[in-house]
């Protein structure tokens, strides 16, 4: 054999696979930041359709035509290889915002819930939203400086978690503390993908 | 969104007959010459400072004409085992 000895050459005849992860939470959460501290974050606009609540903010005289509006959206990649791509989505988790989640949560690997201790209900629509969808997810806790801390269960219970989906502790400004709430999920969906399930939320 | 589009090698915008080429616009120009190498369509937002839904609309337009291609990738939800094993890896070298 010619090549004995050397090592097996990769498959490079693969598709490039490109692996979605969704950052969700409340208002300063910390999803920026966690997006920031792992990736090169880079800004990101989206076009979306103006819905009811936000008709009585804007003011829309004169531009009645006017259906849609620009959100900006947390965008981060990271580069594994050529034809493997990370990347990351963050938006608010608030209800309102889950017309643009529908699209972002389809084929993704799963998701991040961001929660602060301090404003936890925060967090519950993106819990609720992942569950209903069949989405992968972790709880991050995002310990601020100025937060009181909890010992994960009681954060469990307080959230109303249920005992497979796992919750970690974190510090999001933090490259390494951020990169383990990414291989913490990771490693969930390959836990699911292990028993069986298959690891995506059919459109 | 994260849909790969690259260039055609063997077609430019020199090849189209005169209508065709006064389709394009400046925007569609820019985003050819970004997407040389394939780009996703989120990074080529992101790099034209376009919003998504703009991009999606001047891919489909070159599209139409020959210029790009688009690759879906395979969706990370259908990974298998070891490709997120893989991701797991390269995440804890970070």
């Amino acid at each position: 054999m010619p090549y004995g000895g050397s090592e097996p050459v990769p498959d490079r005849s693969r598709a490039p696979v490109a692996i979605k992860i969704l950052i969700a939470g409340g208002f300063g959460v910390g999803k920026t930041t966690l997006v920031s501290a792992v990736s090169e974050v880079r800004p990101l606009r989206t076009e979306e359709a103006l819905s009811e609540p936000s008709s009585s903010v804007d003011h829309l005289e004169g531009v009645e035509g006017k259906s849609t509006t620009t959100v900006a959206m947390d965008f981060g990649r990271i580069s594994i290889s050529d034809d493997l791509v990370i990347y990351l989505f963050g938006t608010p988790g608030q209800k309102r915002f889950w017309f643009m989640w529908d699209e972002l949560a389809y084929g993704a690997l799963g998701a991040v819930v961001i929660a602060d201790t301090r404003r936890l209900a925060d967090c519950f629509p993106s819990v609720d939203y992942f569950e209903r969808r069949g989405l992968p997810f972790i709880v991050a806790v995002n310990c601020f400086d100025d937060a009181r801390r909890y010992p994960a269960d009681t954060v469990r219970a307080a959230i109303n978690l249920t005992p497979d989906v796992p919750l970690v502790l974190c510090d999001a400004r933090q490259r390494s503390s951020s990169r383990d709430v990414l291989v913490a999920l990771v490693e969930h969906a390959v836990t699911l993908l292990s028993n069986g399930r298959h690891v995506t939320s059919a459109r | 969104m994260v849909a790969l589009v690259s260039a055609m090698k063997r077609i430019s915008v020199s090849d189209l007959d005169f209508e065709r080429q006064a389709r394009l616009g400046p925007e569609h120009r820019r985003l050819l010459e970004s997407c040389q190498a394939p780009a996703a369509v989120a990074d080529l937002a992101s790099d034209l400072d376009l919003p998504l839904g703009v991009v999606r609309i001047l891919v489909a337009d070159l599209r139409e004409l020959g210029l790009v291609s688009v690759r879906q990738p395979a969706p990370s939800g259908f990974s298998d085992i070891a490709t997120l094993k893989e991701v797991a890896d390269a995440l804890r070298r970070l």
